[in-house]
């Protein structure tokens, strides 16, 4: 919230009745986390269509595979992995950030890309195997829910990646400052959150969907 | 799939000249017109030398007060078209019977509806509100800007970028001819395979991009940026009311977001999320709409609410009655916006079960709104009330708009929906809420804040016509209908039979015409005062004796707004100023940090409408090479670090000592 | 899924050091926002491998009934989704003056809202609008009269 404390610091003399009312000084607080933050929450509610998208379609196979007929349960693990890991390297970069630890934070920044990218090319050749099969999207209501859903996470995953590259390049050259910390701290919490949504596309899509 | 590589095909895709529509005379008439007026406009900026300033101080600005300005130009500009898109549907109606099918055929007739109602609410109120939130937020905070600046900016290009290519469907290819929400099947690709639905989802979502991130920047101003001492229970209620309506912005438009997109999938790439084959579900898609649509409209109102709150205290020189409970009012009013949506297609099928539920819930929702009504008239009960024309807008609100809520809380009812749904009284009814309620809250706002932006009043004879010819001439154009609905006659027809019946749709022209006469005299007002703008001049920056901080600033308030950062010790703080002897500090001014201008968000956003364009049009040469421009462009931006600059102490002190000049040549 | 690319690349766009305020302190920022530990960061790490590994097992290896499985998975979904939140995005009460806390709830709310309301909506409308499908395996079981 505001800082509630009034500073008459600005005033000719101390009877000037005008001097309460305004201040010399003022910084307002650092809005980019807080604004961040917002813009993932309406992430979330994309998300949030996407997944009842899945919930309506969800059994619609006309003709075409269920869930429990396409699924690889042993790659989504794999991939449930390769993200899950990723998050607590990126913590990783987090830290050393914290201790202004350049040479560590892009060591930890480039693994958890490597991770992205490792789960981002299962995921691509899960697809094209479906696909391959004649599973793509267009085949079936249920195919297309499934294909949104894990693709749109895969989409923000691929973006994730984008900006952590770019990232890497800027703390390369400006180290980390202000700006920097907060760009890392904001790509921190676009990781995470991507991290959470996969906790919901593998339980109801991947889990539920083996499941009679 | 055996088709040879076309370089042509992959340059244009299915753009062709057939696109440009030669046989039509309506739309080479506009067409002429536009062009004239372009070679007009351009012409004038080119013999004055102004591209330069055009460029430095309003395509690159980053001030939210410019930003706000040009939010309001282009909704004004775009509710010309939007008007003129009414005026010929009504003209349509009012001769279309029995043997004369009138000028405009069903094909022609459709894209009208459909792009009156898409310009009215993206392009026409989504602008001017948000320019308005923009243009007064953070001045009545105490802030010197928004939280983001740049982000402002790009929001403000984005949907400008958006409006571009609804215009320019008038001339290249076709809209949409699905009414405004396109409900698939129809805007499916297999009934819809032209261009009209696609350049309805492209523009949306571009300026759906737009829009969500102006929703994010005014919350975190609103949280972050208010002047030390102004808890939540001393904002102004117009800025309580822009927190609400930005926390919907946020919360809702993700979902026309996602679902514009299903839409476009399924027309790209033969998905099946809302087609009638292969597990599709079309009814999905007027459910997530419609979950987008509800909050939309209080995205609307809420702020022309906040307008009244302020014209309502200031006009009749009285503290708002209520404060607390318009609050909470508000609030509640943005939480159970949620929990209504299902009344806009209480027909489809849900049963009586859903149904009831809605539609008490629809009910329920009516109550903080009377109450803020009776807020309002609680607060000029025993007020010095004075008839400035945001008064009078304010007052024409509260009986126009109460009636249009009555006519909602009757469709409410889901028997009686299944009478009125979709018919002329729907129509009517809307018409009723959102002219009533959001257009006479602009009215008010802008009348109430122009002396602000622009440091004179508007011309208070011309305005009174202006007014007089809407406030009577919306009740010719909208009695009508409510009758022809509630006797069964269906909306988005262009022809009629039953003969008995044209009266009806003629007085209903007559309305439509009083109203464009307004409009007239709102224009001729505009000009008339900036003629006479010195006569009409306000240089104390407080004309109506106002409560709140911006008018402590001069008008039009300087770059930075405040030289010192004001605290707040109660509500209507500059009420309390005024009241405790507040004499503006002369000396000892400081410089002042300022972010700097941006070419990132014009170019990045003219970049998507090239993007969009080339979707459309299936040209993915085009398409592929301006996305990765955009994003090119997006990465380049974030290598400039240095975007902020100091207004030196002595610049801060010439401008402030000219203010004082001003004040005391005039006292 | 071309729309949701404009949502998405300008993620770089808006995280850039807007605003007014100290241009390189990062200590300002650290009051603001609540940052890690190794050991948070180890123990969340720990408690999402133990949350992710039994529903898979539990699902790979058939050892509860379905409807059973289905309900104990997404309890494990919703504790990891908590200790997600505690231990690496460091939620609590306090960050961004309760502001980050609310603007979640808020979400959460809506994001139920928006599920249950569809599913609930979509449900009567399938059973009262399309009869014929609940023969292709849809979750509408022998539904064939109004609801």
């Amino acid at each position: 919230m505001s800082d509630i404390k009034a500073s008459t610091a600005g005033t000719l003399n101390g009877a000037d009745p005008s001097a309460r009312y305004f201040v010399r000084d003022h910084h307002p607080e650092q809005g980019t986390l807080l604004g961040f933050w917002l813009y993932l929450m309406s992430d979330c509610l994309i998300f949030a269509c996407l997944f009842a998208t899945y919930a309506v379609l969800g059994r619609n196979y006309a003709g075409g595979p269920s869930g429990g007929e396409i699924f690889d349960l042993k790659l989504v693990a794999v991939n449930t992995a390769f993200l899950l890991v990723s998050s607590i390297t990126y913590g990783f970069a987090m830290l050393a950030a914290q201790n202004k630890n350049v040479g560590k934070v892009q060591l930890w920044l480039a693994i958890t890309g490597i991770l992205g990218a490792c789960f981002l090319g299962l995921e691509l050749y899960e697809f094209s195997h479906l696909i391959h099969e004649g599973f793509g999207p267009w085949r079936s209501g249920f195919l297309t829910a499934f294909f949104a859903l894990v693709g749109t996470h895969g989409l923000h995953v691929t973006f994730g990646i984008v900006w952590l590259v770019v990232l890497m390049v800027q703390v390369g050259k400006h180290g980390i400052n202000g700006a920097n910390y907060r760009r890392l701290a904001c790509l921190s919490m676009f990781w995470h959150f991507l991290d959470v949504v996969w906790i919901g596309v593998f339980t109801f899509v991947y889990l539920m969907g083996v499941l009679p | 799939m055996h088709e040879q590589f076309d370089l042509a095909k992959l340059i244009f895709g299915r753009l062709s000249w057939e696109a440009i529509p030669t046989h039509e005379p309506i739309l080479i008439g506009t067409f002429i017109a536009v062009i004239l007026g372009g070679i007009a406009v351009v012409g004038a900026i080119t013999k004055f030398g102004l591209w330069g300033y055009l460029w430095r101080d309003w395509i690159t600005s980053i001030d939210h007060k410019k930003i706000g300005i040009m939010y309001m130009i282009l909704a004004l500009v775009m509710f010309l078209r939007g008007f003129s898109d009414a005026l010929m549907m009504r003209a349509q109606q009012a001769f279309s019977f029995g043997d004369s099918h009138g000028f405009l055929p069903p094909h022609h007739y459709d894209q009208v509806f459909t792009a009156h109602g898409v310009i009215m609410i993206f392009f026409v109120a989504m602008p001017m509100v948000t320019g308005l939130m923009n243009y007064i937020v953070p001045l009545q905070i105490g802030a010197r800007d928004v939280a983001f600046p740049f982000l402002n900016n790009f929001s403000f290009w984005m949907t400008t970028m958006g409006a571009v290519l609804v215009m320019a469907s008038l001339f290249v290819g076709e809209f949409a001819r699905t009414g405004w929400l396109a409900y698939p099947p129809l805007s499916g690709i297999l009934a819809s395979p032209d261009v009209g639905v696609d350049y309805y989802i492209w523009s949306l979502q571009i300026a759906g991009v737009g829009t969500l991130l102006s929703g994010v920047n005014l919350i975190v101003t609103i949280v972050k940026m208010r002047a030390p001492g102004m808890g939540l229970m001393k904002m102004p209620v117009f800025v309580w009311t822009s927190l609400a309506t930005n926390i919907l912005i946020v919360m809702a438009f993700p979902i026309l977001t996602a679902t514009l997109a299903m839409l476009g999938l399924d027309r790209l790439f033969d998905t099946h999320f809302f087609t009638n084959e292969l597990g599709g579900n079309s009814m999905m898609y007027v459910n997530l709409i419609w979950i987008w649509g509800h909050p939309e409209v209080y995205i609307l109102i809420l702020p022309a609410f906040g307008i009244f709150s302020e014209v309502v205290s200031t006009f009749s020189s009285k503290r708002l009655f209520g404060y607390t409970s318009m609050v909470y009012a508000t609030v509640v009013i943005m939480v159970l916006s949620y929990l209504v949506w299902l009344h806009h297609f209480f027909t489809m099928g849900s049963g009586a079960s859903v149904n009831s539920f809605f539609g008490i819930s629809t009910m329920i929702i009516s109550i903080p709104t009377g109450a803020k009504l009776f807020n309002w008239l609680f607060t000029m009960y025993k007020g010095r009330i004075r008839y400035e024309l945001p008064m009078m807008w304010t007052i024409s609100f509260m009986i126009t708009f109460t009636i249009g809520g009555m006519t909602g809380v009757m469709l409410a009812v889901p028997s009686a929906d299944f009478v009125l749904h979709n018919s002329l009284f729907l129509i009517a009814h809307f018409h009723n809420v959102i002219i009533g309620g959001v257009l006479f809250g602009l009215f008010a706002g802008v009348n109430y804040w122009w002396p602000k932006m622009f440091g004179y009043k508007l011309d208070k004879k011309w305005g009174l016509y202006s007014f007089w010819l809407w406030s009577i001439g919306f009740w010719f154009a909208f009695i009508p209908p409510y009758i022809l609905g509630f006797m069964g006659v269906t909306r988005r027809l262009s022809h009629f039979e039953d003969p008995s019946i044209h009266y009806l749709f003629q007085i209903s022209l007559f309305g439509t015409l009083m109203i464009a006469a307004g409009i007239g005299c709102m224009l001729v007002q505009i000009a008339v005062s900036i003629m006479n703008r010195k006569k009409l001049r306000d240089v104390t920056g407080d004309p109506w004796n106002g409560r709140t901080l911006e008018w402590a600033t001069s008008s039009p308030p300087p770059d930075y707004n405040f030289a010192f950062t004001p605290v707040v010790y109660d509500n209507d703080t500059f009420a309390d100023m005024k009241k405790n002897g507040y004499k503006r500090p002369l000396t000892d001014y400081v410089a002042i940090h300022m972010p700097s201008n941006t070419w990132a968000g014009f170019v990045i956003s003219a970049l998507s409408a090239v993007v969009g364009f080339g979707i459309i049009w299936h040209m993915w040469l085009v398409t592929g090479l301006g996305f990765v421009a955009m994003l090119a462009a997006t990465i380049y931006h974030t290598f400039n670090y240095k975007r902020d600059f100091y207004i030196p102490a002595e610049e801060v002190t010439r401008t402030e000592e000219a203010h004082t000049r001003l004040l005391n040549a005039h006292v | 899924m071309s729309g949701s690319n404009h949502a998405h690349g300008h993620s770089h766009g808006h995280d850039s050091g807007h605003g007014h305020g100290h241009g390189d302190h990062v200590s300002h920022d650290d009051h603001m926002e609540a940052h890690g530990s190794l050991k948070d960061y180890s123990i969340g790490f720990i408690l999402a491998v133990i949350l992710t590994a039994i529903p898979f097992w539990l699902v790979m290896t058939h050892q509860l009934a379905p409807g059973t499985t289905k309900l104990v998975i997404i309890g494990f979904a919703a504790v990891q989704f908590v200790v997600h939140m505690v231990y690496f995005l460091h939620m609590n009460s306090k960050s961004e003056g309760g502001w980050n806390m609310m603007a979640m709830l808020l979400t959460i709310i809506l994001l139920f809202i928006v599920l249950t309301g569809s599913i609930w909506v979509m449900y009567h409308m399938n059973a009262n609008m399309m009869p014929n499908m609940s023969n292709e395996g849809s979750s509408v079981h022998g539904m064939h009269d109004m609801q």
